[in-house]
């Protein structure tokens, strides 16, 4: 039995020999062009919640192969939605991988697991979507960067649109858990009008019954909510049975082109806030928004426009800097050149961006549903966390 | 709180306490006749769901899933019945636990297999979508009422068949005593198998109805399976009444939790946080009420064993 083996491992050894020799020489010939930057994504690509994951993986490609740079290389991993597999890929993804930039996650609690220990480690860290608070102020660091927006930043959006609107009382609701409460928070920061009610639901819940009769009974002008996901389905689908008649506002999760479908006619009419929609009017956004509809023959997210602002946003950096010299590397993508899909689009000093917030109302479009923008809600808005952060 | 809010928030807790009946129901009668701790019964419940949603949206109709969910569950519970569960009943405890775990895990990939990780959304049928107004001016979704309805109508038929037919008669004297039963010549197996695919029955029909309030998708039936044994714990293992009221108690005490228990915070604590610490005890509300009941009733209420 040792014969064969040590003739197979002579021949890989052979075989390693001559690739790096074949490398080495190829790498002297190129010794010129830019040197490769290699990208890890760990996102949300099996179970619940896998349509984001899906869609900001979609947009992310879309522009890497839109690029065609053979410098760029990218990863791709699922992590199910789980902490501890999204920490075991990036330790993988770091130290067997040797990516240069991490990216893609959805939920803040896996960033919170995964981004504190990932740009420890020199790497940096590109958000394309999760934005937590405690990233954003006292734990803000320089290799990373939020190129969604701050997770509180919609729901002031929709707090400032209910001020606009005028709306004198408002019902709150958000499932009890971290990011729930800074929803509210976030709302509360920017509303001027009187809370009427404010209602924790249970994280998952799937029945609401319950608060859609006390939304019945609380003479509130309008209701506010944050449901992410399934809840969000759930509830609205339920709220239609209800059949009252109240505003609702909400952040764009529960109505994002990936959710719509499955909310159906219900969703028609609500109010929605979001840093992009696909009728924001400059040429980059109708160029992405036909290109994803060709290519995956569905509309484009908000996450899969997220993913694909993260990738150009890459693309440019690349373009100006070697990714082997950090503090050069780290500067160009903080100057954030590139044609954002959302028009404007720079780095606030925490490094989360500085942008316009729009309000969509949901429409329907040739029997699509889909969102357009009905009012600018917050104009060049930063964060709330931005002077806690000392860099 | 108003009247009107009250009595619908009583409705609300009316409706799921019913649907946890349909649940439990399954539930105490395989644990009671054959002695069989069953944790895949939540699976039945998925795969009735998930019949109801693949039938409706081939066919178009609401009433033809409903048909086939409860004829999928049906079967599927006779088929694991005959494939599996016949050979756990002299088996301890623990073994029969492992088996019937390990056929959650095979019927929720399977189904993931087949119909993907997305949630799947039922709509409501055309002529009970909406709302009506009750007497005293009560606005209430006219599916949910429909709901209660077949609930309702579940839970006497239920009655009537334990309490007043030949099978009912088989099914509580296999309660009684297994083997004076077998020895009296009634083909022991066969009962078996149907109060198996009964109780699966029930499952897939109260997976249906609540998949097309909410949403259908895999590991839908874990959650309702801990509230259905919760269920049988208060009520009283192999009691059908004790199923009923369990159920009721469940359903009555998690509704009325979430909407009072804040508002009982708030008369002594600032707002924001009444809202929090109401909702969070508000999901401890049942485990509560099964701690009390067993303090007082080791038994559960209508205990067979007690």
């Amino acid at each position: 039995m040792t014969g064969p083996k040590t003739g197979i491992h002579r021949e890989t050894r052979m075989t390693r020999f001559l690739t790096t020799t074949a490398l080495a020489l190829s790498m002297m010939g190129t010794a010129a062009m830019a040197e490769p930057v290699k990208v890890g994504m760990i996102t949300t690509l099996s179970g619940g919640g896998a349509s984001l994951g899906i869609d900001t993986r979609d947009g992310f490609m879309l522009a890497v192969e839109e690029a065609g740079n053979p410098e760029l290389e990218v990863v791709i991993e699922d992590d199910q939605r789980k902490p501890e597999v999204a920490v075991q890929l990036s330790d993988e993804l770091i130290q067997s991988e040797e990516v240069d930039i991490l990216t893609g996650i959805v939920w803040s609690n896996l960033a919170m697991a995964v981004v504190p220990g990932a740009v420890r480690q020199g790497k940096f860290y590109l958000s394309t979507n999760a934005a937590p608070s405690q990233l954003a102020g006292k734990g803000c660091h320089e290799n990373y960067f939020s190129v969604s927006y701050q997770n509180d930043n919609l729901h002031e959006a929709a707090g400032q649109y209910a001020t606009d609107e005028g709306y004198g009382s408002m019902f709150i609701m958000a499932p009890n858990y971290p990011a729930g409460q800074d929803s509210l928070s976030g709302f509360k920061r920017f509303y001027e009008g009187e809370v009427a009610s404010e209602v924790y639901t249970q994280l998952g819940q799937t029945d609401y019954a319950a608060e859609i009769a006390q939304i019945r009974d609380s003479d509130a002008d309008a209701l506010f909510f944050f449901l992410p996901g399934g809840m969000g389905i759930s509830f609205m689908k339920q709220w239609a049975e209800a059949g009252i008649d109240m505003p609702v506002v909400g952040p764009a999760f529960s109505f994002s082109q990936d959710i719509l479908p499955a909310i159906g006619e219900a969703a028609v009419g609500v109010k929605n806030t979001a840093q992009w929609s696909k009728d924001i009017d400059n040429e980059a956004n109708a160029a992405f928004v036909a290109a994803f509809e060709e290519k995956y023959d569905r509309l484009p997210s908000l996450y899969a426009a997220q993913g694909y602002d993260t990738a150009r946003l890459i693309l440019s950096a690349m373009e100006k800097a070697e990714v082997s010299d950090a503090d050069a590397f780290r500067e160009a993508i903080r100057a954030a050149e590139f044609d954002s899909l959302r028009g404007k689009f720079s780095f606030g000093p925490n490094q989360h961006p500085v942008q316009d917030i729009y309000v969509r109302e949901v429409i329907s479009e040739d029997g699509t549903l889909t969102n357009k923008i009905a009012a600018t809600a917050m104009t060049d808005r930063g964060d709330a966390y931005a002077e806690e952060c000392k860099m | 709180m108003s009247m009107i809010l009250l009595i619908e928030q009583l409705l609300n807790g009316l409706q799921s306490g019913l649907m946890l009946f349909l649940m439990a129901a399954g539930l105490t009668l395989v644990f009671g006749v054959m002695g069989l701790i069953n944790l895949a019964h939540g699976s039945l419940y998925m795969v009735g769901a998930f019949a109801c949603a693949g039938v409706a949206a081939a066919t178009g109709s609401f009433w033809l899933g409903l048909a086939a969910s409860i004829a999928a569950a049906a079967a599927a519970g006779a088929i694991v019945e005959v494939a599996v569960i016949r050979r756990l009943y002299r088996r301890d405890h623990l073994d029969q636990v492992l088996a019937t775990f390990a056929l959650i895990l095979i019927f929720s990939e399977g189904t993931r297999w087949l119909y993907g990780s997305f949630p799947l959304y039922l709509n409501v049928p055309e002529a009970l979508s909406g709302s009506v107004t009750l007497p005293g001016g009560i606005r209430y979704s006219l599916f949910r009422l429909a709901i209660i309805g077949a609930g309702l109508a579940v839970a006497v038929g239920l009655f009537l068949l334990i309490g007043k037919t030949r099978i009912g008669v088989q099914v509580r004297a296999g309660e009684a005593d297994r083997e004076m039963i077998a020895a009296l010549g009634v083909d022991i197996r066969r009962l078996y198998t149907l109060v198996f695919a009964l109780g699966a029955a029930l499952a897939g029909m109260a997976g249906a109805l609540v998949g097309t309030i909410q949403s259908v998708q895999v590991g839908m039936g874990e959650p309702v399976l801990i509230l259905a044994f919760v269920v049988i714990v208060i009520g009283g293992i192999g009691s059908i009444k004790g199923a009923l009221i369990g159920a009721l108690l469940v359903g009555l005490t998690d509704t009325m939790g979430r909407v009072l228990l804040p508002s009982v915070f708030e008369l002594f604590m600032e707002t924001s946080a009444a809202t929090s610490v109401g909702a969070a005890l508000a999901s401890m509300a049942i485990y509560i009420l099964m701690a009390l009941v067993l303090i007082v009733k080791p038994g559960g209420l209508f205990g067979a064993r007690a």
